[in-house]
C-alpha cells in the first residue's frame, strides 16, 4: 500500500452511524401517529374502489347478465365488509384532505391569515354539492 | 447540471389525486357498491346505468378519476412502506411496483373506457 489516499473523507474507514432504533409499530403510540398511518393506508381503499369501478365497467359492458352476476358478487357478505371499511377510509381521507387544506393555502389579507374554516368550508361546501350532482345524474339514470 | 428531481411531478399526480378522490370516491363508493346493491336506493335500471356511462363526458370524467386516484395510490403507498414499514432499502422494488400499477391500472381504464362507446 504505497499511495496514499488524497482525499480522506473517502475513507473506507469511518465510524459507526449513530441510529436509533425506531419500532416497525411507532405509529401505535399515539393518536396522532396513528391517524397520520391511516389517512396513509386511504389510500388502499382508493386504489381498492378503482379496481371494483373497473370490474362494474366491464360487467356493464359485456351485458345484463354479467351486470346482475357483478351486482350479486356486490351483495356477498365480505365484500359488503370490505366496501363499508372502504367507504370509512375514502371518507377519512375526503375529512383530512379539506382540513388539511387551509394548512396548504394560508391565504393572507391585510397582512393576517384568513381563519382555516374560510379556507376549509368552501371545500366541504363544493364536496356536498358534487356530491349531490353525482347522486341526481346517478338516480335518474 | 444537477439532475432534476422528478418528485414534484409525482407529488402533483399524487396531490390532483388526493382531490378528485376526495369529492368523488364517497358518493359513488356509496351509491354503486353498497346502497343499490343491498337495495338502501332504488338501483337505476341496466340501460339507463349503460346510457349514462356510454356518455363521452362521463367516460372523460372517469378516467381523470381513475388515473389520479391511481397515482395519488402510487405516492401515498410508497411513503406508507417507507415511513410504516421502514423498508426504503427496498426501494428499487416499491417504486416501479407502485408507479407502474398506476400505470398499467391507467391504461386498463383507459381502455375499457374507450370501447365503452
Amino acid at each position: 500500500m504505497s499511495g496514499a489516499r488524497q482525499d480522506p473523507a473517502y475513507t473506507e474507514f469511518r465510524p459507526r452511524w449513530y441510529r436509533a432504533h425506531v419500532s416497525t409499530w411507532w405509529w401505535m403510540g399515539r393518536w396522532s401517529y396513528l391517524k397520520f398511518i391511516l389517512r396513509e393506508i386511504s389510500s388502499v381503499f382508493v386504489a381498492w374502489f378503482v379496481a371494483e369501478l373497473l370490474l362494474a365497467l366491464t360487467a356493464l359492458s359485456s351485458g345484463p347478465q354479467d351486470y346482475a352476476g357483478f351486482q350479486e358478487f356486490l351483495r356477498d357478505p365480505v365484500v359488503v365488509a370490505v366496501n363499508l371499511i372502504s367507504l370509512f377510509f375514502v371518507t377519512f381521507h375526503a375529512i383530512t384532505w379539506f382540513n388539511l387544506a387551509p394548512k396548504a393555502m394560508a391565504v393572507r389579507v391585510g397582512g393576517k391569515r384568513i381563519p382555516d374554516l374560510w379556507i376549509a368550508g368552501p371545500n366541504y361546501l363544493a364536496w356536498a354539492g358534487v356530491s349531490a350532482i353525482v347522486a341526481w345524474f346517478l338516480l335518474r339514470a | 447540471m444537477a439532475k432534476r428531481s422528478n418528485e414534484p411531478i409525482l407529488w402533483v399526480l399524487f396531490s390532483a389525486g388526493g382531490v378528485v378522490a376526495a369529492f368523488l370516491i364517497p358518493v359513488l363508493l356509496f351509491l354503486l357498491f353498497l346502497a343499490f346493491p343491498l337495495g338502501w336506493i332504488e338501483s337505476p335500471s341496466y340501460t339507463g346505468l349503460l346510457g349514462l356511462v356510454r356518455l363521452p363526458i362521463t367516460r372523460v370524467v372517469l378516467f381523470i378519476l381513475c388515473f389520479f386516484s391511481l397515482f395519488h395510490w402510487a405516492h401515498r403507498f410508497r411513503y406508507t412502506l417507507y415511513d410504516g414499514l421502514q423498508i426504503k432499502h427496498l426501494n428499487q422494488l416499491i417504486f416501479p411496483f407502485c408507479y407502474g400499477g398506476a400505470l398499467v391500472g391507467s391504461v386498463l381504464a383507459g381502455y375499457i373506457l374507450w370501447n365503452m362507446g
